[in-house]
């Protein structure tokens, strides 16, 4: 057990690490903008007793590395600063639109990968039939296309002609449960074709890795029912490498939903990024931005910590 | 015997007769060209003229050098006739876009070369695989000779906002009254283009450094290794738009900044691939020759490590595609009023709440070049894991 605890603390000290490198790139990015910040924001008309003024209320008349550390205190203790375009606390903003993001995250979540982990499942076991190639071919187009393709043909298809679902996510505090779940349905179901196809065919490949070890092969001359074989004597060891593209799509899920969110007018985390960027609201891209890499960089830790954990050699050492 | 028959009916090796009529009617082609336009655009023409000259040399030393067939000589010359035709016949549009034509005459060339020269590969390839072909050649014939084909100006305003389906405007106009085939041809030609480009830069960048990192090793490999891993660590999309954020959105700036976040996935995968090249002898035995760094990259790495970066190339560039199309498609990427698929299908959205599919084919365009790239890199990877075996 010590082998695992040491590895784990090891995984997430590097983590740690990461985070507050990627603190400092987000930091320094703004740094390199070319030009007075101040003199950009307030326009040619300002005057020098104005462009001091606003230096001091953001704390840039201070040397860039007492800015970092406040700003990085700032930040640990929930205090993002106010957003440039219309000085509202970017904490309240954040807050909001960060549950939205996962609430999404966790529908599209829900739906695809127990869909995808089983398809993968199925594919391993029925592999090179008719069912096997089709669902190949399928998720390999479906990789090919690019998400605002799927997200529009899905609004003409199930929104527009046959009218299902709401082809704009409009979702607020006060709705219910299952009309929220309603509503998010088509971004959702976006989502599931993007990430379905990834975890699908990282599954089949993984169980199917296994297949040619000499104890399936013991097990096959036993004369057990391939099923029986996938399920019990592969799907064990090929749960690493499973669990591992998992939680790597999770990832994905939080972090690639930008532009489903803007397709469908979602008023999530990526919304509120793109919308800034297009403002050029710095203080607001620097928060969306650490939120999405922390939530990036510690899912991708989780990724490790799980492999670490699932792998049956580590468990029991001899 | 077959072989050497033909090599004697067509007069051998050296500047065949077949190549040498190629060779003239490009010349004299590109004369006429050169002529007409003279007075219009002197450095175009003469440009043209050069680029010319040196394309038929590089024809001829290549052509001398294949393996030739009857079959083959003819593609090329009925290829190199049919082109110089059509040209003719829509004279106006060819002559007023020498560059276009002649980068277009010389494509069809050297498709037709590639063509004649892998035909034994080609004839093999399941129907998948000439599927991605055939589009990826459409695709890169119609970007080079957008201006010929194109039936109206990239940025011209031609009608009334969003006007339906019609024999004047085949796909109807755009938001602003612009048409919208011709949007896509050249929104082809920008967004393949830059999306080409960025990907030659990743693969020069993060190629070179691989390749270094896996040569040099040491304290070389630790510093390139650990700044990519903290690259990496940031995804990508959201890193881009901080960026973008800040040095603002031209086309350079695209292009290098999606160039150098590829360039640390093209790196992971050169070092690895290379680091098996790199422990073999005879690596080894070179530097022991006393070879030099850049020989042995060069020489004994590159050649091995080739077939997986030559995929790694087709999905990257997938990659890059939707990335840069992602971009547009947010306002963010290439910027208006150059034509690009992401931010057509963006502009003209409205139109799709109405059930009309019209802004869609810019990005059906996007995914069926995508699916194209995927088809012809999955036979490859096939083609190249099974001679390994």
């Amino acid at each position: 057990m010590s082998q695992i605890g040491k590895m784990v603390a090891q995984r997430l000290a590097l983590g740690l690490l990461t985070l507050f490198i990627v603190s400092l790139i987000i930091f320094g990015c703004v740094e390199l903008l070319p030009g007075n910040f101040a003199q950009e924001m307030l326009g040619r008309g300002a005057t020098p007793e104005t462009v001091a003024a606003f230096n001091r209320e953001l704390g840039l008349d201070l040397p860039p590395h007492e800015r970092y550390v406040n700003w990085l205190f700032d930040m640990l203790q929930g205090d993002f600063g106010r957003s440039l375009a219309n000085q509202r606390e970017i904490s309240e903003l954040l807050g909001i639109r960060l549950q939205n993001t996962l609430f999404l995250a966790a529908v599209a979540a829900v739906i695809a990968i127990p869909l995808a982990v089983s398809l993968g499942i199925l594919a391993a076991l029925y592999r090179d039939s008719i069912f096997d190639r089709g669902v190949n071919a399928m998720t390999l187009t479906a990789i090919s296309f690019p998400e605002f393709f799927v997200a529009y043909v899905l609004i003409i298809v199930l929104g527009v002609t046959l009218n299902l679902f709401p082809a704009i996510s409009n979702i607020s505090e006060e709705l219910g449960f299952w009309e929220k779940v309603y509503r998010t349905a088509l971004p959702a179901l976006t989502m599931t074709l993007v990430i379905l196809a990834y975890v699908m065919r990282m599954t089949r490949a993984a169980i199917i890795n296994l297949l040619a070890s000499p104890y399936i092969e013991m097990a096959r001359l036993k004369g057990l029912r391939p099923g029986r074989i996938i399920l019990k004597h592969a799907l064990p060891n090929a749960l690493a490498p499973i669990i591992n593209v998992v939680v790597l799509n999770l990832a994905y899920l939080v972090v690639g939903v930008v532009l489903v969110e803007v397709v469908f007018v979602y008023p999530g985390l990526g919304q509120l990024l793109v919308d800034s960027v297009a403002k050029r609201d710095i203080p607001v891209v620097q928060a969306c931005s650490l939120v999405f890499a922390a939530t990036y960089v510690l899912l991708n830790l989780l990724a490790d910590v799980l492999s670490i954990m699932s792998n049956p050699r580590l468990l029991h050492p001899r | 015997m077959t072989m050497t028959m033909s090599k004697e009916a067509f007069g051998g090796n050296a500047s065949p007769w077949v190549s040498r009529i190629a060779m003239a009617a490009i010349h004299f082609f590109i004369l006429v060209l050169f002529l007409q336009n003279v007075t219009a655009d002197t450095w175009s023409s003469i440009i043209g003229l050069l680029f010319a000259h040196l394309y038929s040399v590089v024809a001829l030393t290549y052509w001398s050098r294949i393996e030739r067939t009857p079959a083959g000589d003819t593609v090329v010359v009925a290829l190199t006739l049919e082109f110089v035709l059509v040209a003719i016949i829509f004279w106006d549009r060819a002559s007023a876009w020498p560059w276009s034509t002649m980068f277009g005459l010389a494509l069809v060339q050297i498709c037709a070369f590639a063509a004649v020269r892998y035909w034994k590969e080609l004839r093999g390839a399941p129907a998948s695989a000439w599927f991605g072909l055939i589009v990826i050649l459409i695709y890169v014939m119609v970007a080079a000779t957008a201006p010929i084909i194109a039936p109206f100006g990239e940025t011209e305003i031609v009608g009334s906002e969003y006007d339906v389906w019609s024999n004047k405007h085949l796909l109807g106009t755009d938001n602003l009254g612009r048409d919208m085939f011709t949007r896509i041809i050249y929104g082809g030609r920008n967004t393949v283009g830059i999306a080409f480009a960025t990907t030659v830069l990743a693969f020069v960048l993060g190629g070179l450094a691989g390749l270094l990192a896996a040569a040099m090793r040491g304290w070389v490999d630790q510093i390139l290794g650990r700044s990519v891993d903290i690259l990496m660590a940031i995804p990508s999309f959201i890193f881009a738009l901080l960026i973008l954020t800040i040095v603002g959105t031209s086309v350079p700036s695209l292009i290098l900044v999606i160039g150098i976040l590829d360039a640390t996935r093209v790196f992971r995968l050169a070092r690895a691939v290379s680091m098996n090249v790199v422990v073999l002898e005879f690596v080894e035995a070179a530097s022991l020759r006393g070879e030099g760094l850049w020989w042995i990259i060069r020489s004994e790495i590159l050649p091995n490590i080739l077939p997986p970066l030559v995929a790694e190339f087709g999905l990257r560039f997938c990659f890059v595609f939707l990335f840069l199309s992602s971009l547009s498609f947010l306002g963010l990427g290439i910027q208006p009023p150059t034509a690009d698929w992401g931010s057509m299908v963006r502009d003209n959205a409205t139109l799709i709440t109405y059930g009309d599919i019209t802004p869609l084919l810019p990005a059906a365009a996007i995914a069926l070049l995508t699916v194209g790239v995927n088809f012809v890199v999955d036979w490859f990877l096939h083609k190249a894991s099974g001679l390994k075996d």
